[in-house]
């Protein structure tokens, strides 16, 4: 006989699931009680909505879903948040969530919610599990539709005695077969052809990445095409990282905090190809205006984004990967034509600005500007909300490694929990979090977990005493009234680093701020930077 | 515009609470809902009219799919499907008038399923206009009562739609 809590650990084995992160409570401790003697390790964080962002930060640095647990009522609440998260990112995860006795279901007991009522506009697919024989299959199901076609988390909450009954033996299923889902992973031919022609004629094309081509592992075939073919590209918030950004036909990201570069060269364009990219409202602020001027190729494993923000021209649902083979196979010897490149690479030095430096103080574009140099080229650096995430999105000059943050729903308080996944998934790779003051006091409890567990972090606190980002609004449409945007009673954050064990430092300059930098980037032990940032530097 | 939906699903809890919430959470208006199960018991078949643009459809369509237990969907051609609803008219009928309504139903093709001294109950299937029609054509007798299912359609010809 084999329990409930003992297959839902087989199951998460046999998925080949390394790393959980979770919080427990009474209705998951069955589930918890197995997880002990497993192999499989369990990180635990220290509110319920980091375990999310961890699985999320996890998953996109390992390429596999990432898995978090949580407890039923408040414990699965919390959940969310990073579930939405995780969701407006298209980030492959499985949450999995305790629930109350089945036959106390709908009673509003102790700490009973409906979860899978509650998360239904922020997941893939959920379940809530009736019967104990049903887990194997839910499990495989669950990892399956988290994986393929466009990512997302999948919801399975578990009442107690499913957890606890038991059942004759564990046969976890090869195969799925879920009637109404196939997704579409193979471009149309007759669409890459009629993408090809029009890329053919075109005079000024460029190529706008989303995450979708990171998510698709593609970023090598893409690079390549783009050195083929010489058509400039352009990333999103998701997208960056799919090209080294000192690479000449790099532009920058798109959007209302985007490279001037990138959205001159998107307004010029004869032919805009869309890789793996919603071009949700702050990418391109007003989608019909572009699409009057250019041919549109939209390329997207999701059919409903096609046509949903943007007006499409040419189609092409499919997998980024099956998509580019069968472009770069026809595009054939095909170069844009050396107008347009050179064009283009003339905005970059045209355009190129210098932030101006305030004496006291550090420049956090310059810093974050210099940041990559200093660290190993495969870097990953985590991003939160907030000016810190553009400060970092058009300034961090990445090279081979990831930049994380969180471009689709913008949840503050997202890096340092994602740092803690990412750590997880590449333990040799350099972690950075750049992060504001305001994000973050917002997961500043998760200090806790990067102590107790050792993790090489380093976290970089772009201090301005501002909610920044919102009072850069309230300067243009509020009449510079700044409601609620001064942080007022902030701790030292270095007291708080102390407290936690970490070892920290404070910079009032650029210089100082470097010099401390290179002096930690060897050491195995995470580290908090304070930088105190004038207040009124601008995100752009 | 107004379009009818065939969607087919899996029968299982909470299928219909996930299409109505995909309707209400994307700002999609529904004008009629019905459900029932197909041939084949595993499968339920939903019928949806509603109101929208082509965009707006074209993007339904798009999310319906979307959603795991939906196994397909399909927009209806105007003119080309047959659609029905069933209704129930609790109509005030006094003596002296009960020979009229009788007539009214009768040229309508309706049924009087029961009768109480005061009043008749007129029961209908027919296409939502037919329905509406019978309705106005009461309404001067004086309606207690009326309740109505959504409307189902079905292709015709030998189209279907099947898994």
């Amino acid at each position: 006989m084999i329990s409930g809590a003992e297959i839902m650990v087989k199951c998460l084995e046999a998925e080949g699931v390394k790393v959980v992160f979770g919080y427990p409570g009474a209705a998951i401790c069955p589930f918890y009680d197995k997880i002990y003697d497993s192999s499989i390790e369990h990180i635990l964080v220290r509110e319920e909505q980091n375990a999310a962002h961890a699985a999320s930060g996890y998953a996109r640095c390992s390429g596999r879903p990432g898995v978090c647990v949580a407890t039923s009522g408040p414990g699965a609440t919390n959940l969310i948040t990073g579930i939405a998260t995780a969701y407006m990112d298209s980030i492959p995860m499985v949450a999995i969530t305790g629930q109350v006795k089945s036959d106390l279901l709908g009673r509003d007991v102790f700490q009973e919610a409906d979860i899978t009522g509650a998360c239904e506009p922020f997941v893939k697919h959920s379940y809530l599990v009736k019967k104990t024989e049903d887990l194997p299959r839910v499990f495989k199901e669950a990892f399956h539709i988290a994986s393929t076609g466009r990512q997302g988390p999948v919801l399975i909450d578990i009442p107690q005695d499913i957890q606890e009954n038991c059942i004759d033996e564990f046969v976890y299923p090869e195969t799925v077969n879920i009637i109404g889902y196939k997704p579409n992973t193979k471009g149309h031919a007759v669409q890459v052809k009629r993408a090809v022609e029009a890329i053919k004629n075109s005079k000024r094309p460029v190529i706008v990445a989303g995450g979708g081509v990171l998510s698709s592992g593609v970023k090598l075939k893409i690079q390549a095409f783009v050195d083929k073919t010489r058509i400039p590209l352009i990333s999103t918030m998701m997208g960056i990282g799919v090209m080294p950004s000192d690479h000449e036909l790099y532009l920058g990201m798109l959007g209302t905090h985007g490279t001037a570069i990138a959205n001159r060269a998107l307004h010029e364009a004869d032919l805009v190809i869309v890789c793996g990219a919603r071009l949700g409202d702050r990418a391109v602020a007003a989608p019909n205006q572009m699409s009057e001027k250019n041919t549109v190729i939209h390329i997207d494993i999701d059919p409903a984004e096609i046509g949903k923000n943007v007006k499409t021209e040419i189609p092409i649902v499919g997998d980024m990967r099956d998509v580019m083979n069968k472009l770069s196979d026809e595009i054939g010897d095909f170069v844009v034509e050396k107008q347009w490149s050179e064009t283009v690479k003339s905005y970059q030095k045209d355009m190129k600005r210098v932030p101006k430096k305030f004496d006291g103080y550090v420049e956090p574009r310059s810093l974050v500007g210099n940041l990559s140099a200093m660290f190993h080229s495969k870097a990953i650096l985590v991003a939160d909300v907030g000016q810190n995430q553009i400060w970092c999105a058009n300034n961090f000059r990445i090279r081979e490694g990831r930049f994380l943050t969180t471009g689709g729903m913008g949840t503050m308080g997202y890096s340092i929990p994602a740092a803690v996944g990412a750590k997880f998934a590449r333990p040799t790779r350099d972690v950075i979090v750049i992060c504001g003051d305001g994000s973050f006091q917002m997961s500043l409890n998760e200090l806790a977990t990067i102590a107790g567990n050792n993790l090489n972090i380093k976290i970089i606190i772009m201090r301005n005493t501002r909610l920044g980002m919102v009072r850069e609004l309230q300067d243009k449409l509020y009449d510079c009234r700044h409601s609620a945007t001064i942080l007022n009673g902030d701790p030292d954050f270095l007291k708080i680093a102390d407290a936690y064990g970490i070892d920290h430092a404070e910079a009032n300059s650029n210089e100082e701020a470097e010099e401390i930098i290179k002096g930690i980037v060897d050491s195995d032990k995470p580290f908090i930077l304070v930088c105190n940032v004038y207040p009124d530097t601008p995100s752009i | 515009m107004q379009y009818t939906l065939s969607i087919l699903v899996e029968n299982q809890a909470g299928v219909l609470s996930k299409i109505s919430g995909l309707f209400s959470r994307r700002g999609f208006n529904i004008d009629s809902l019905a459900v029932g199960v197909t041939n084949d018991p595993n499968v339920s078949r939903i019928t949806i009219i509603a109101n929208g643009d082509e965009y707006v459809v074209e993007q339904l369509e798009k999310q319906l799919n979307k959603l795991i237990p939906v196994i397909k969907v399909k927009r209806l051609n105007e003119g080309d499907f047959i659609s029905r609803e069933l209704i129930l008219i609790k109509v005030h009928c006094a003596a002296a008038k009960r020979a009229e309504i009788i007539q009214t139903v009768e040229i309508m093709q309706a049924k009087i399923v029961d009768v109480a001294p005061s009043c008749v109950t007129v029961e209908y299937c027919e296409c939502a206009n037919r329905v509406n029609t019978l309705i106005d054509l009461l309404k001067p007798y004086g309606i207690r009562e009326i309740v109505r299912t959504g409307t189902i359609a079905i292709d015709r010809g030998t189209a279907a739609v099947s898994v």
